[in-house]
């Protein structure tokens, strides 16, 4: 291992804005992304059940 | 006595054959993507973490760049990803063109998005090299441009497919649009043999390699990740999309029941 101290690893010899913001903004949106894509799972599957529950309430209405 | 056994073979690869087309109604193909997911995920945080580890804690320090170059982790895997899921768009596309088949224009579409991220990343972070080593955040390089213009296909097919109301016409629109986009895809690969670029060329040959094999293998390894996080966050991305186009059918009703 080329680190001698935490300090140097983190300024990865001077390059520390380029090396961290390339891996910074990969991780971040590499987060972002499944959570966006989770969301929108989440969201169809809510209102999905709504629908239906709208549609049953509607024809129990219609049999009273 | 073996003519037989040869049909039989016959059937039972017919048979499978039949059994992977199962999985080309959006029905069957839901739950199988819902199941596969956390195995993507999975693999792609096993890889991911080799491949950090091996980036950061493995590789030596690069004789011309000092510390600098360890940006190649990222870029190249960002990079490859942002050409391959064009590729892999485009077939999906294309087949469902030809095929009518749903589920695979619904992978199209489900695969835009993270193409248009790996392609953003290929520049912020080839930006972001570009200026300690080059003295520029961007110049109009032939491999830059390429990248750039493959970065507005993606955008230009996502906005093409949200401008139609019809899904079924938009699937065939945005076919027509990532096929004829397939040409850069080749023109993006070769810039730095065909041009005479300042993106320096490839450093990694089978043969012979221009880098250390610790180098090479974190990048693989990374390459190796981005690739398993692609078909995980797809695949939850290609759900999302069954149920709202087939939201009218009777199994998704039952499916959320």
């Amino acid at each position: 291992m080329q680190w001698h101290s935490v300090g140097e690893f983190f300024a990865m010899g001077g390059y520390a804005l380029y090396v961290w913001g390339s891996f910074g903004a990969c991780a971040l949106l590499m987060v972002a992304e499944p959570f966006l894509a989770r969301r929108r799972l989440i969201e169809v599957r809510r209102s999905l059940v709504r629908e239906r529950l709208a549609d049953e309430l509607e024809s129990q209405q219609r049999t009273r | 006595m073996g003519d037989h056994g040869g049909i039989e073979d016959c059937i039972r690869v017919s048979q499978s054959i039949v059994q992977w087309f199962r999985f080309a109604s959006p029905q069957s193909f839901y739950p199988l993507a819902g199941r596969m997911v956390p195995w993507f995920w999975a693999a792609a945080a096993i890889f991911g973490i080799a491949g950090l580890w091996m980036s950061f804690f493995v590789a030596p320090t690069d004789a011309q760049q000092g510390e600098g170059y360890r940006i190649i982790f990222v870029h190249v895997p960002a990079s490859w990803m942002s050409m391959f899921i064009y590729l892999v768009m485009a077939f999906w596309a294309g087949l469902g063109l030809a095929l009518n088949t749903r589920v695979s224009s619904m992978m199209a579409q489900a695969l835009a998005p993270t193409g248009a991220l790996m392609a953003a990343l290929s520049l912020w972070t080839g930006a972001l090299w570009g200026k300690p080593m080059w003295g520029a955040w961007w110049v109009w390089d032939a491999r830059l441009t390429s990248e750039l213009i493959l970065f507005f296909l993606y955008l230009g097919f996502m906005a093409l497919q949200a401008a139609i109301d019809d899904p079924r016409r938009a699937d065939k629109a945005g076919a027509i649009l990532a096929l004829v986009g397939v040409v850069n895809i080749p023109i993006i690969y070769f810039s730095v043999k065909w041009w005479n670029t300042l993106h320096q060329g490839s450093s990694v040959n089978l043969a012979k390699s221009s880098m250390a094999t610790t180098m090479l293998w974190g990048m693989l390894l990374m390459a190796l990740a981005f690739w398993m996080y692609s078909i995980a966050v797809a695949l939850m991305r290609v759900r999302a999309i069954i149920l709202e186009r087939e939201r009218h059918t009777e199994w998704v009703k039952h499916a959320v029941a």
